[in-house]
């Protein structure tokens, strides 16, 4: 209490006193000691293979691969150090705030670059290098032949050194430079073969799409500027916490603003649209960026900034809105699409509107955010995997409906491949299960109509997941072959299948290791505050909703297995109904764009560059030619004669000092 | 006060006791200048180059070495005092602007020396002409250059030259002040007189420099001696204190001396009206010594405005201050209005630093800790990128000589992307744009001059502003030309980048890096600056 009067004490002196609360704060994030003084080496580690790799060029090409490759691994393993000495200290003591260097120091706008390394951050980390470097190994093989390697590799580097610093800021500003970083790195990788236009033009989309989001994040570091008088976690939270009620439209502001971010980065209605256009990409970067790490941002931006959103329900409301919506949006798209990566893109869609809701749910949802988005991060990282394994034994196919039968060729693919499955669909004891069903869980809490809408749509989409990854995986694995002619499919080498095979005992085991034994709440929990003792009960009993979903799954891949396993799959897509149709059109998300956004824009620039050529280069041009004009007018005056100058110097003291002599 | 007696000087005169260690910077740098002098005399031809070169470069960094020592003996002033009427006759401020601009001119000095060592795989220093005493284009000169003869003398001059602007910004009277203020510039007069190519030009922009400078010199000693005639002192503290209890009815005597004493100052810092000479004498010097003199002459002459605004007469302000202003404005809108027509580069970038010493004015007319501080920040930052900035227009060569034309930098960027890509972030440097020094130096001046500028102080950042935007205009088209232009049709001698040895390198790398870091991580010399901004009196 005593330190909440305080803090509204110093609101009340207004922007200026908040970077001294800030200093009060800072009893929750203590200064780093010990090995925590190095947790600088995980951005600058990638970042100097990126650096080495971009510079060197095509001298890296021998060594600058594998060089990437073991600085990913390195940087792996100074965070594992890190989490371990994190381990080792009581919970209270667990955050801790590297301070680096003082960045900005304008007036009485200070920031400080920083990281601040809690729990939260922690599995970030660990999840970005572990993932991210197994997924280096693998592209070690499914790159090989590729000229541009090195470059790849750079890009691969420069990626998971952004998202570390995303993720390891102590600041929005800092977290906003990593957000461009993937940003860049995600734009770079997605357009790596861009001599093909298509993919070329799939780059372009992210990049511009992503825009519209980081417009939210600056608007929002803007107005927390404004309101807070500074943009570092504690002073924007201690600011968040004391305003609580008093200023809701700026929280609210803040909050829409943030999520408009997260929906960019993170592929959320209505800025879906980018994400199936960035499967053009190699694949190890659909599995590492647009499955695993860096769409998962968006989630992060909003868990981290949890006591925005708590200040402001209207805002979390929104943020559960969008992850209901797009969560069934996903799943619709994804029954319906025949391109292998592209269903898969659909699902990581809807499994983000899933983390999505449990963020919006508040407190009780974060953890299990985080907990959906770890064990998404290793089954969708390591389906992605095992789809590349597919189209490097089939000539780069994508389309699912010339696979099938390949469990026979591709033994190791099939299985790791499966276990990603089981996961996804959610069928227990796989990882799945326990992350998915706690979010349906705590979807039911609450009052009024909130839970039932919210609890029904993720069980309804759970269903949903059931039909179209079974149709998927039995469409690609099983049933006929249907193959083309030209194929000779066969397994990858072993530097792809390790990595798929480590993933898939992750999306197997690492569920029931995290969530029934409660670690991954109790890791968590003291970032976010959560009272464990307060147990919220769901509108259903839990036992009731777990057996429905169960039923729900079941159902919907019985559903895929007599569609696609019983009956014949035809090689040419049938026409089929209105919905399928609109679905094999991602729901005519882009034709929408189109219609709402690029006609009206087009019209509007145009309208606007006839406006600015007529009327504003008008004046401007005016301008230029009357600044031009006197400017020559004044040349005259540098005759190149010493005289002349003696002359304005002289008659300039006079004319001054007359002036001064009238006045004074 | 432990006076002794200095023998030889009449027994009134005392003197106090002199730090030597506080002035130790100076004492190197003037030893390195005579020691050059002797090495011209001594060393033999073929190694004079690389010894002056090493002897100024390495008094230079034992200089700076010393200035850092200094700082533990800031705060004192020194001189020779009166013993029988305890008035100071001659002082010194050992304080934290006078160190800022000692080591930042250091700095910049061994940039500059750098560049002046450029061989080019001659025998002497490329820019500059072999014979100085010859006439241009005589066979006494090319003969000359054929005997392999070199201007190592140079290196001594400069050093000369450098002393001068160490003791320009730290001289409290106005006396030492005069004589660091020859003391720089004569031999900046010799130095610009020495160009290797276009040397009428060259020896017109040193006589042109000389005349001009000695009228302005007038001023200030015309000055000085009315402002002894109101305080009876040449100390600043003294002069300051004299305003301070003086009687209004001497203000006949107080304005205009005030403001011809600022007239010799801003004289060297090229401020409109008194500018005229900056783009001729920049165009016809040897481009090295141009850099060094935009870099260097510039921070020493707005330490001594700083000193002499700030100590000497910042009781009188109210007398001066709207002159100055004027002077600010005219400063800003000339420089920029008139670098939009320049079609030769090194008159470019001399009326762009006729506009960046407006800039500078009106954070000097902040009157604050924290304009002075911008200040400070300033000088250091615009040296480091003009000096880089010059270094590079010295390598754009065509048929031999520098390709100062505008219409010659077309289309560099596509053949030396590398060197085109250095100056075109020098340019948004100068253009102040964010992620660069330029800016960083710009907010600093502008928002000191908002906070406690007044009025007058929003007045000139609304004009500085719109006359960074007319300046904008100038660099971007800089940049347009050589990403965009077409290169000129000649081909049998197309433009080129010579490639330069590793000093020029050095410092235009230097110049750059500096002007990158100090636009991203700016908070450390920004910091130091602002510790430095209290003068002593």
């Amino acid at each position: 209490m005593q330190s909440g009067m305080e803090t509204l004490s110093t609101l009340a002196n207004g922007a200026g006193t908040y970077a001294a609360g800030a200093l009060a704060h800072d009893g929750e994030a203590h200064a780093a000691t010990g090995v925590s003084t190095y947790a600088w080496l995980l951005v600058a580690l990638p970042l100097l293979g990126a650096a080495v790799l971009m510079i060197g060029g095509r001298r890296t090409e021998k060594f600058g691969p594998l060089l990437a490759t073991a600085l990913s691994w390195g940087a792996f393993v100074v965070g594992a150090i890190v989490y371990i000495s994190m381990l080792g200290r009581p919970t209270g003591d667990r955050p801790v705030n590297l301070y680096l260097f003082d960045w900005v120091a304008a007036g009485s706008f200070k920031v400080s670059a920083g990281m601040l390394l809690d729990q939260l951050s922690l599995v970030f980390v660990l999840l970005i290098t572990f993932v991210g470097s197994l997924i280096h190994v693998y592209s070690l093989g499914y790159m090989k032949h590729d000229p541009d390697k090195q470059r790849f590799f750079a890009y691969l580097n420069l990626f998971v050194a952004s998202m570390l610093l995303l993720v390891l800021a102590n600041s929005y500003l800092l977290l906003y430079v990593g957000w461009e970083g993937v940003g860049l790195a995600s734009y770079l990788l997605i357009g790596f073969w861009q001599y093909n236009p298509a993919f070329a033009t799939a780059g372009n989309k992210a990049f511009v799409m992503n825009r519209v989001g980081d417009f939210g994040l600056s608007i929002g570091i803007f107005i927390m500027f404004f309101h807070f008088g500074a943009v570092d976690f504690s002073t924007v939270f201690a600011g968040a916490q004391a305003v609580g009620g008093v200023n809701q439209g700026f929280m609210t502001a803040i909050g829409l603003m943030l999520l408009l971010a997260a929906c960019g980065k993170s592929a959320q209605f209505p800025l879906q649209a980018w994400l199936g256009d960035a499967m053009a990409g190699p694949t190890p970067v659909s599995a590492l960026i647009h499955a695993a790490t860096m769409v998962t941002a968006g989630v992060y931006l909003v868990v981290r900034s949890g006591p925005i959103f708590d200040a402001t329900p209207n805002a979390q409301l929104a943020v559960a809105i969008v992850g209901a919506f797009t969560l069934i949006f996903g799943a619709i798209v994804g029954c319906a699409k025949d391109d292998l990566k592209k269903a898969l893109a659909a699902s990581t869609m809807s499994q983000i509107g899933y983390m999505m809701l449990a963020a919006g749910l508040g407190p009780i949802g974060y953890a299990f955010a985080i907990f959906h988005l770890l064990t998404h991060g290793f089954f969708k990282a390591g389906m992605f995997l095992g789809a590349g394994s597919v189209m490097h034994g089939m000539n780069n196919q994508v389309d699912m409906r010339r696979f099938g039968g390949m469990w026979a060729v591709m033994k190791i693919t099939w299985v790791t491949f499966g276990l990603g499955f089981l996961a996804i669909i959610g069928l227990p004891i796989f990882s799945g299960f326990w992350s998915k069903d706690k979010i349906i869980e705590a979807a039911f809490v609450g009052e009024g109509w909130r839970p039932w809408v919210f609890g029904l749509v993720a069980m309804i989409g759970a269903g949903i997941t059931a039909f179209y990854m079974s149709r998927l995986f039995f469409m690609t694995f099983h049933g006929k072959r249907r193959w083309t002619d030209d194929v000779h499919p066969h397994e990858s080498p072993l530097t792809m299948t390790i990595p798929m095979m480590v993933l898939a005992v992750g999306s197997a085991f690492l569920g029931i290791i995290l969530g029934p034994t409660g670690i991954i709440t109790g890791w968590l929990d003291p970032v976010f505050g959560v009272d464990e003792a307060v147990e919220e009960h769901p509108v259903m009993p839990a036992t009731v909703i777990m057996v429905v979903t169960l039923v729900l799954v079941l159902a919907g891949a019985a559903l895929a297995w007599l569609r696609y396993l019983r009956d014949e799959v035809p090689v040419v897509a049938p026409t089929g109904s209105l919905v399928t149709q609109a679905a094999r059109q991602d729901l005519y998300q882009d034709q929408i764009n189109e219609g709402a956004f690029m006609r009206p824009g087009l019209h509007l620039t145009r309208s606007l560059v006839f406006l600015d050529s007529k009327g504003i280069d008008g004046a401007a041009g005016g301008l230029a030619a009357m600044v031009g004009g006197s400017s020559s007018r004044l040349r005259k005056l540098q005759n190149g004669f010493a005289r002349s100058y003696a002359l304005t110097m002289l008659a300039g003291v006079v004319a001054i000092l007359g002036a001064v002599w009238v006045i004074s | 006060m432990t006076s002794v007696a200095v023998p030889g000087l009449q027994t009134a005169f005392q003197q106090s006791t002199i730090d030597y260690l506080a002035i130790l910077p100076l004492l190197i740098v003037f030893g390195a200048a005579i020691v050059g002098v002797l090495v011209e005399a001594f060393v033999p031809r073929d190694r004079r180059q690389i010894v002056q070169v090493s002897l100024a470069v390495v008094g230079l960094v034992a200089a700076f070495v010393a200035v850092i020592v200094a700082t533990g003996h800031q705060g004192l002033t020194m001189g020779i005092t009166d013993g029988s009427t305890d008035r100071r006759l001659f002082a010194l401020a050992v304080d934290g602007p006078a160190l800022f601009m000692q080591g930042t001119i250091l700095l910049l000095g061994v940039l500059g020396i750098l560049t002046m060592a450029e061989r080019l795989g001659g025998v002497g220093p490329d820019a500059f002409t072999p014979s100085g005493a010859s006439t241009p284009g005589s066979a006494f000169e090319t003969n000359a250059s054929r005997a392999g003869a070199l201007t190592s003398e140079v290196f001594p001059l400069t050093m000369f030259a450098i002393f001068g602007m160490m003791i320009f910004p730290t001289t409290n009277d106005l006396i030492g002040m005069f004589v660091a203020l020859e003391v720089l510039s004569l031999p900046l007069y010799i130095l610009s007189g020495l160009a290797r190519r276009r040397r009428l030009l060259s020896q017109e922009a040193a006589l042109k420099y000389f005349l001009l400078g000695a009228f302005s010199s007038a001023f200030f000693l015309f000055g000085t001696a009315l402002l002894y005639g109101y305080s009876g002192s040449f100390v600043l503290g003294d002069i300051s204190k004299a305003i301070s209890a003086g009687p209004i009815e001497m203000n006949g005597l107080l304005v205009p001396g005030a403001f011809l004493v600022f007239v010799g100052l801003l004289f060297k810092v090229a401020a409109v009206p008194f500018h005229a000479w900056t783009p001729d004498v920049y165009q016809g010097a040897p481009t090295p010594v141009t850099g060094f003199m935009a870099a260097c002459t510039k921070a020493a002459a707005f330490g001594a405005i700083l000193r002499l605004a700030y100590v000497g007469l910042d009781t009188g302000r109210w007398e001066w201050t709207n002159a100055l202003v004027v002077i600010a404005l005219l400063t800003m809108v000339v420089g920029s209005v008139l670098s939009v027509t320049q079609t030769d580069m090194k008159r470019l970038l001399a009326y762009s630093s006729i506009a960046h010493a407006g800039f500078v004015l009106v954070g000097v007319l902040a009157f604050d800790s924290k304009g002075i501080g911008a200040v400070l920040f300033y000088v250091a930052t615009y040296g480091f990128a003009i000096i880089a900035a010059f270094a590079i227009v010295s390598l754009v060569r065509q048929n031999g000589g520098e390709a100062t034309h505008l219409s010659q930098w077309a289309g560099l960027g596509k053949r030396y992307p590398l060197v085109a890509g250095a100056f075109a972030f020098l340019m948004l440097a100068f253009a102040g744009i964010p992620a660069t020094s330029g800016f960083m130096a710009k907010y600093a001046v502008f928002s000191a001059a908002v906070g406690t500028g007044g009025a007058t102080g929003t007045v000139l950042v609304v004009v500085g502003v719109l006359c960074s935007a007319i300046t904008v205009f100038v660099y971007a088209r800089v940049i347009v030309l050589m990403y965009f232009g077409d290169p000129p049709a000649d081909t049998d001698n197309p433009v080129e980048v010579v490639v330069p040895s590793v000093t020029t390198t050095f410092s235009i790398a230097i110049g750059t890096v500096i002007t990158l870091a100090l636009g991203v991580v700016p908070s450390a010399l920004l910091d130091l600056a602002d510790r430095a901004s209290q003068f002593v009196r």
